[in-house]
């Protein structure tokens, strides 16, 4: 058993990749399935600031939604191409995360949390007042996008399959490059300032510097969810950068076990799945959602997937012994 | 006598109208073994601050290997060469003894590389290896750092201390909190340690340094009172009369 766990672990991105390849098929419609990818890769972004940085950060919609904006007004006032609409859209979200990160990582604890929160209202409004370019509060409209060119293939991405591969594609790109940074040298240094900024410090790590890589780099991946949610959605919504989007990550992050590479996945599928089904039978499904995910803090606080990967190690551990 | 491998001048430090130290000048010899001492609230805390780095003296200067590392920030400390540990155990308590060790001696080599895999760095698992066999950790790499005992996560420490290379090992009470049998394993390996480099301690219990020290600074009401040789120390009449209270 744990030799089936550390071949996973070892190969955990072609073991995701492997996942999200079937699951179109195993998920009642693709649209659903396209926002798995999407929001698993958003909580995955938050996740390695929260879950690995010991950074518990209330703004994050900041920079789904500067993401989505930047590739949305990209396409619909520049007339620029889908993959430099991806391009700039990260490259928006990546500039939004160092300036929020330069002014917030000066604060610790709560006070990181509150500065991230009203800094993200303050770009909420920002983005609300500025009709002209972004459609205030009806939202950015005709984001269209209907064919990509792919290596040189003609792809129809009106089509949801179709769609739901070439967001894969990006998807799977971002959780490769996440994947390495974790398996890095400052990989190592950021659970260290998570652990102990302190012992950091006196270890001759600079911690300012790395919380604020850490941030820009977690604000860059949300920021290319958040380009990709625009071409999905062809609209970017306003909510797109409201808090309660903020705290869709934290929950993700929590529900599916912070911290661990698949947990934000299993998190942000188990809270999109849930929001599905319980919305068919009520209306008050955040009700639903909330109660559940107040279950999963109380009696399970390390999440679905950490809960499993606890679990499958004892068992290993005990038959070890055995 | 050996050249100052460290050294305060005028050294004072106040927290809003409290004056913690006063107008200290001490030097520290290279290659040697000193011991801060002084009774509680003598300022012994307050002047290791100061000499590594965790906040900056409100006067005088800090002088390390010639160069003026005053006011500087905690992580080049450091990187100058100094390395310390702490008085309240100080680990990364959620990873294992071995990336404990392992994070510590990557500093020198490599900060901010993103995409390299840490795997391929196998002479920072080597060295860790050495040195968690060194301070008598051998065999526990693998265990998470909360789950070993107190002394262990003391000797942990100090693996991470050397981990850096520093050239001056700077300790606050590296006894603090220990059975008998733990100080004397601890002290034994601090003698070995300041046999390849300079190492400064503070210690509340006079007795335990005398024997292992080369040289003692003595504080009282956060003022130098005495330095010297420990038998300079043991025959001073200001410090029989404050410090042995006779």
């Amino acid at each position: 058993m744990t030799d089936w766990i550390a071949f996973v672990t070892r190969h955990r991105v072609g073991a995701v990749i492997a996942v999200l390849l079937v699951l179109p098929w195993v998920i009642p419609y693709e649209a659903l399935a396209v926002n798995i990818l999407i929001f698993g890769l958003y909580a995955v972004g938050f996740n390695l600031l929260f879950g690995y940085t010991g950074l518990l950060s209330f703004g994050h919609a900041s920079f789904l939604g500067t993401g989505s904006y930047v590739a949305g007004m990209a396409i619909v006032h520049l007339a620029l191409p889908w993959w430099a609409a991806i391009v700039l859209g990260v490259a928006g979200a990546t500039l939004m995360g160092l300036l929020i990160g330069l002014l917030a990582i000066r604060t610790r604890g709560i006070y990181f949390s509150m500065v991230t929160l009203a800094l993200g209202q303050i770009v909420y409004y920002a983005f609300y007042k500025a009709e002209p370019w972004t459609g205030g509060e009806n939202g950015l409209r005709g984001v269209r996008v209907e064919k990509i060119h792919l290596f040189g293939f003609e792809l129809d991405f009106v089509d949801p399959l179709t769609k739901y591969y070439v967001v894969l594609v990006f998807v799977a790109a971002a959780l490769w490059f996440v994947s390495r940074v974790l398996a890095s040298p400052f990989g190592a240094v950021i659970e260290a300032v998570r652990e102990n900024e302190k012992r950091a410090a006196a270890c001759g790590y600079d911690v300012a510097r790395t919380k604020l890589l850490a941030f820009t780099l977690s604000a860059a991946v949300c920021g290319l969810a958040g380009t990709l949610r625009a071409l999905h959605l062809s609209i970017v919504p306003i909510d797109s950068l409201h808090y309660l989007q903020s705290g869709q990550a934290v929950m993700m992050c929590l529900l599916g076990g912070m911290g661990t590479f698949f947990g934000p996945f299993v998190g942000a599928a188990v809270f999109l799945l849930l929001e599905d089904v319980v919305t068919h039978l009520t209306r008050y499904w955040m009700a639903v959602v909330g109660a559940i995910f107040m279950v999963f803090v109380l009696f399970f606080p390390r999440g679905i997937w950490g809960s499993i990967l606890q679990w499958l190690n004892r068992a290993g551990a005990a038959r070890g012994r055995a | 006598m050996s050249a100052d491998i460290l050294s305060v001048h005028g050294v004072g430090k106040r927290f809003g109208a409290f004056v913690a130290l006063k107008d200290i000048s001490v030097s520290f010899p290279a290659g040697q073994l000193t011991a801060i001492i002084g009774p509680n609230g003598a300022g012994k805390s307050t002047f290791f601050n100061v000499i590594s780095g965790a906040f900056p003296p409100s006067e005088g200067r800090v002088v390390f290997e010639g160069q003026d590392i005053t006011g500087r920030a905690q992580h080049e400390f450091a990187r100058t060469g100094i390395a310390k540990s702490f008085q309240i155990t100080n680990v990364f308590k959620q990873l294992s003894a071995h990336e404990n060790v392992r994070v510590a001696a990557q500093m020198r080599h490599s900060r901010f590389e993103l995409l390299k895999p840490r795997r391929a760095m196998g002479e920072l698992k080597d060295a860790a290896d050495a040195l968690l066999q060194r301070v008598g950790l051998g065999g526990l790499g693998d265990k998470r750092a909360s789950d070993l005992a107190h002394g262990q996560q003391r000797a942990l420490e100090i693996a991470m201390a050397l981990a850096a290379e520093p050239r001056l090992l700077l300790m606050d009470e590296p006894t603090a909190g220990m059975s008998p049998e733990e100080t004397t394993v601890m002290m034994d390996l601090i003698t070995q340690i300041a046999e390849e480099r300079t190492v400064v301690l503070v210690e509340h219990k006079m007795k335990l340094v005398m024997g292992i020290c080369q040289h003692l600074v003595v504080l009282h009401h956060g003022e130098l009172l005495a330095e010297g040789t420990p038998d300079e120390i043991r025959n001073n009449a200001e410090v029989k009369r404050v410090y042995l209270g006779h």
